[in-house]
């Protein structure tokens, strides 16, 4: 890859009450995380239908954060156990797929937890840095709705390093 | 009528079982009507037509092909394309045409894996030299040539445009009379072609909705497989009995067979709304009804869930937005077109090294 510093492309998922109060809040206090993760914000973690992140790992992401209220802190009371039973059981379906368990992962954070947050997006992108490009999506390039919500330098070296490994993967086939 | 008047109908079938060919021929004595109806073009079930005469009848000559099976080699590809243009309509018939069917669920392997499954690991293979088939051979009558194994089985509507849709493993016979009925009616002047991309011989609702069994609200302490149950009750809800039953999720159509007979519905008539939603939508609706709270409670109450992948997408997974596991998809510079002819290359040259030493 030329030396160049992988780029993860992230999508996180955030609640309208809680989580996405505390990423404005890391972005109030002027602190700073990877421009690498791209907020999606929902009503609540409830919300978050196991397709969103199956459609966001198709369209090319590396990683996927899915993010909500403390446990009993949930504004519309249950729903963030609901966002906790599906993730648990799509953690499940990925790894059948082949997927590594941290390109997934769940955090809870309050409206407060700014500071809190912002480092868990720093450590999710770098574990997701170290992991490699995930490179799901059909032709293994990025779709154009992610080229979009990715800032345009981030883009461009995914595009550069799926260009690169692509070549090494179908060598490699050959030659197996 | 003269034989040269009547439309044509094809059928065909791709990577299949045949069970779909069987679905129709169970039409019996209807099956009379659409022989008189019809001129059998095309059928390699059913009359020996090569693909050499069906290359030489005009584009556009066959009124209606339904085409059975997913798209596995090039020879399935081909023979799409070609139906498609001799075709003026082009039916995705079953499960695996539609959403990929159990065929599909070979988009969890590479290759590479596949071959290995297939030519060597088996318990009752013996293949010493590692002999791969080829998509060339010379032998002394000429070459030989055999259809290109793709990297990824895909729907009939992943390489040809579609008209229409009729879901099931196979789709059931009753409904095909339904769908013969209606073209029969549309050639009489009676009635108007359903608008292009409907699903035909089959409900807009789910199989819960034409399921009889009893249905309260939902929560469950744990899944439970079927084989594991002594006493089944047999007029309640198998999923409020701890069974991993995939109709909430699942097209109606088929009359709720398999819960009817006391078995889980395996989500064979696919998506009840929109290709590739019915995973998903299995997973959400299953880990909503568990009454747990804490991660490992949950774990606990999913297991018997055995396999999420194969639970979730037994017929789908190829129409599904990722089209496969990791080991499928990931790493390949076009899903749609890679041919996996690489994996055989190195067992052709196996095979021609083996030929001149004989």
């Amino acid at each position: 890859m030329d030396g160049a510093r992988f780029e993860p492309v992230i999508i996180g998922f955030t609640c309208n009450w809680c989580s996405y109060r505390a990423a404005d809040l890391a972005g109030t206090a002027r602190l700073k995380y990877p421009p690498n993760i791209s907020l999606v914000r929902l009503m609540c973690s409830g919300r978050l239908d196991p397709a969103f992140v199956l459609e966001a790992f198709a369209d090319g992401a590396d990683g996927v954060l899915v993010t909500g209220c403390w446990p009993g802190d949930c504004h519309y009371l249950e729903q963030n156990y609901h966002a906790l039973r599906r993730f648990q059981l799509l953690k499940r379906t990925l790894a059948g797929l082949g997927l590594e368990a941290q390109r997934l992962r769940l955090v809870w954070a309050s409206a407060a937890e700014g500071a809190r947050l912002a480092g868990e997006f720093t450590s999710f992108v770098e574990e997701v840095r170290d992991l490699g490009p995930l490179h799901w999506g059909a032709g293994g390039s990025i779709s154009a709705g992610l080229r979009a919500a990715a800032p345009a330098e981030v883009a461009g070296r995914v595009e550069a390093a799926i260009a690169v490994t692509i070549t090494d993967a179908v060598t490699d086939e050959v030659m197996a | 009528m003269t034989a040269a008047a009547r439309p044509r109908f094809a059928m065909y079938w791709g990577a299949a079982c045949g069970g779909c060919d069987i679905a129709v021929l169970n039409l019996n004595e209807k099956l009379l009507d659409v022989a008189a109806r019809f001129e059998i073009a095309f059928w390699p079930a059913v009359v020996d037509v090569k693909y050499a005469d069906l290359e030489a009848m005009p584009d556009g000559s066959i009124l209606l092909a339904l085409f059975s099976g997913a798209i596995r080699n090039s020879e399935n590809e081909e023979i799409a394309r070609l139906l498609r243009r001799k075709s003026q309509l082009l039916v995705a018939f079953g499960a695996c045409a539609t959403e990929g069917g159990i065929p599909g669920l070979a988009n969890l392997s590479s290759p590479a894996e596949i071959y290995s499954a297939a030519y060597d690991d088996g318990l009752s293979t013996l293949n010493p030299d590692g002999v791969r088939p080829v998509t060339r051979v010379t032998v002394p009558e000429g070459e030989l040539r055999l259809p290109a194994f793709q990297r990824l089985v895909r729907t009939l509507d992943q390489v040809v445009p579609v008209d229409y849709f009729v879901p099931g493993c196979p789709p059931e016979t009753a409904r095909i009379a339904e769908i013969m009925d209606v073209v029969g009616a549309v050639l009489d002047g009676r009635a108007e072609l359903p608008p292009p991309g409907s699903v035909l011989g089959a409900g807009a609702s789910t199989v819960c909705d034409e399921c009889t069994r009893e249905r309260h609200e939902k929560r469950l302490a744990s899944f439970v497989r079927l084989q594991s149950i002594a006493h089944l009750d047999p007029n309640l809800c198998l999923l409020e009995q701890g069974i991993p039953c995939n109709g909430p999720a699942t097209r109606s159509g088929c009359g709720a067979l398999c819960p009817s007979a006391g078995a889980q519905c395996i989500g064979c008539y696919g998506s009840a709304d929109g290709a590739g939603a019915q995973g998903a939508r299995l997973l959400s609706a299953f880990a909503s009804i568990v009454d747990a709270r804490e991660p490992l409670d949950i774990d606990r109450a999913l297991a018997g869930i055995a396999d999420p992948v194969g639970q979730f997408y037994r017929f789908g997974l190829a129409a599904s937005p990722l089209r496969g596991g990791r080991k499928g998809v990931a790493g390949s510079s076009d899903g749609e077109t890679t041919t996996a002819s690489e994996a055989s290359e190195s067992g052709a040259r196996r095979e021609l090294v083996a030929g001149a030493a004989r």
